[in-house]
């Protein structure tokens, strides 16, 4: 290596360094700013389920319930959905509408989430209104489904949240897919089987790959703002019903920054968003790592040898 | 062996396994319909009550005080400009420079630790990114400000910009390279002047894409560059953007402004469509400029 290409490196690494700098200083900033509610509550911040900034009292476990319910609630609602997609997309559609389609979903992913937000407000949660209201009483007794019916609430976040989610999920399951082996349906459908257990065949040899693209939908879940904000209905509090009006950590940020009047309420919101950071940095490096060893091992299958391991289960 | 166990596999009748199968497809064929309902609602929502208020006032004129019909979100264009600017001004240059650095040296340690960031960052939520600009760009100049909003959205701007371009990169022939540096170029000319330009379309394509991105987004804005009801161009000074305008006029209580959110979404929505569709006629040709060799 000469000198000049020495130089090269070094300053294109310089820039690439600047990104490194950007994550980690992202660290240091969310705890250097949240030091005041670390030290004054410890962990019983998390366990504490009373948020009242006036008296000056601070728990954020309304706000990781309500974060983590949404998700998986929207998790379970866009997950067969999303997959359903790829499978569609990438095993039975006929090849002239899978360039269209493919373009359809991805523009569910670029729609801004102030826009679903917007939408929400106005014709979803009306909408959810109506079905919670239509509801016959003997469903309405259960824990999930108690509460008035404001249409505002957990139903109408987990909703839009799966709406949401659906793009990134059936997008990164579609690529999965693809970096299955051919070899794996053939044999199936040499074996006998039928359109669904060929397919189960391959889903079954991607499954490493799929579980990482459900959480990387989990991950944008986590973190998503604007819309959720819209329509949960900002109620600090522990409740298992869907209909009930809830809050989560991303939206009492983006509600309470501007109006948070002392240095501590300041840094207890800053701490909310410090665990926000951390829980969305690990599910989505879990992810990449499951969509990684997916589509690597299968690269270094179909370049090795023409046999693919044998079949996943029988058909 | 009678026919009867000749149909029958596991104890599974042939006929339940075929009607599995139909129904599996079924299902399958009927997510995507699921799927496509609510973005035909968006789209026909926006669209509808979108174009029922977008008027010519809504281009030109400002946001009228509480209580007075009309105006507009003149202010609000022109600061969803200025701020996305500032992003892509600080966030091009970065992200493509370290784009070509881990595709050139994508085998090294260091590379993976850059590419590791960088999907670290696309995957940190909006709203963090808010705190965290607030906390460097806000707090320090005791000032909300255009820069702010700029800074915020141009660290989000940055991985997505990155990665495109180490991906674009790394499509480029490496013969395309090796000739260069066969004949004598040094390592960043043959860079810079042979395969950089080879994916400048893709890479053109991908900024387009992260600027629709970004000008789409509002929660890092809600504490950065704030919101501001008066015409302002000073970039240490709050500024209005579509979103953070669309965001306070729909959690309002008036019906003129709702109509006027209805109006910002649809102009986001055309602007994300405009980009989508551009990026989508640009990758065909790359495509085709590919497969012609």
């Amino acid at each position: 290596m000469t000198r000049k290409d020495l130089g090269f490196r070094i300053a294109t690494g310089i820039f690439g360094a600047v990104l490194v700098l950007i994550v980690a200083s992202i660290g240091y900033e969310l705890v250097r700013q949240s030091m005041l509610s670390i030290q004054k509550f410890g962990l019983s911040f998390w366990r504490t389920e009373i948020w009242d900034p006036v008296a000056g009292e601070f728990g954020a476990l309304p706000f990781i319930w309500g974060t983590l319910y949404s998700s998986i609630v929207a998790l379970l609602i866009a997950t067969p959905i999303a997959l359903g997609i790829a499978v569609f997309i990438s095993e039975l559609c006929p090849g002239w509408l899978r360039q269209p389609l493919v373009f359809l979903t991805e523009l569910l992913a670029a729609i801004p989430s102030i826009v679903y937000g917007l939408w929400g407000i106005f014709v979803l949660v009306p909408a959810i209104r109506a079905l919670e209201v239509s509801m016959p009483a003997v469903l309405r007794r259960l824990p999930i489904f108690s509460g008035p019916p404001l249409g505002v609430g957990m139903l109408s976040a987990a909703v839009i949240l799966a709406v949401m989610v659906i793009p990134f999920t059936s997008s990164v399951s579609r690529e999965v897919l693809k970096s299955v082996p051919p070899a794996q349906r053939e044999a199936a459908y040499a074996l006998g089987a039928t359109r669904f257990e060929a397919i189960r065949a391959a889903l079954f040899y991607a499954r490493t790959g799929i579980v990482g693209a459900i959480m990387l939908g989990f991950g944008r879940a986590l973190g998503e703002t604007m819309a959720v904000t819209m329509v949960i209905g900002n109620n600090p509090r522990v409740s298992l019903s869907l209909f009930a009006p809830q809050y989560t950590m991303a939206a009492v940020i983006a509600n309470e920054f501007t109006e948070a009047a002392d240095d501590l309420y300041l840094a207890a919101l800053v701490e909310i968003g410090l665990v926000l950071f951390i829980i969305t940095l690990t599910v989505n490096s879990l992810s990449r790592l499951l969509i990684w060893s997916m589509t690597r091992s299968a690269t270094a299958v179909a370049a090795s040898e023409p046999t693919p391991e044998p079949a996943a289960e029988p058909a | 062996m009678t026919a009867a166990e000749d149909t029958r596999v596991g104890g599974v009748s042939v006929m339940w396994r075929k009607a599995l199968s139909s129904a599996f497809v079924a299902f399958c064929a009927v997510s995507v319909l699921i799927a496509l309902v609510p973005l035909f609602f968006v789209a026909f929502f926006v669209v509808t009550q979108g174009l029922n208020s977008l008027n010519a006032a809504f281009f030109t004129q400002m946001p009228k005080p509480v209580g007075e019909i009309g105006g507009g979100m003149a202010n609000a264009i022109v600061g969803t400009l200025i701020v996305s600017g500032l992003a892509a001004l600080m966030a091009v240059p970065i992200g493509i420079v370290s784009g070509v650095y881990m595709s050139e040296y994508s085998g090294t340690r260091f590379a993976s630790l850059v590419r590791f960031a960088a999907d670290t960052l696309n995957g940190v939520p909006s709203i963090v990114v808010g705190v965290f600009a607030y906390g460097v760009a806000v707090l320090p100049f005791k000032q909300f400000s255009a820069f702010a909003g700029g800074f915020a959205l141009g660290v989000m701007m940055i991985p997505i910009i990155a990665r495109t371009t180490e991906e674009l990169l790394l499509l480029v022939p490496g013969s395309m390279r090796e000739g260069a540096l066969a004949l004598g170029a040094t390592r960043a000319r043959a860079v810079f002047s042979v395969v950089v330009p080879a994916a400048l379309p893709g890479i053109v394509t991908g900024v387009v894409l992260a600027l629709a991105r970004i000008a789409g987004e509002t929660a890092p804005l809600l504490f950065t560059s704030f919101n501001n009801r008066f015409f302002n161009t000073d970039l240490r000074q709050p500024i209005a953007t579509l979103t953070v305008q669309v965001f306070t006029y729909a959690i309002s209580p008036y019906d003129d402004w709702h109509r006027q959110a209805w109006a910002g979404a649809l102009v986001l929505v055309t602007i994300v469509l405009i980009c989508s569709l551009l990026a989508r006629v640009a990758t065909r040709r790359l495509e085709r400029m590919h497969a012609r060799g």
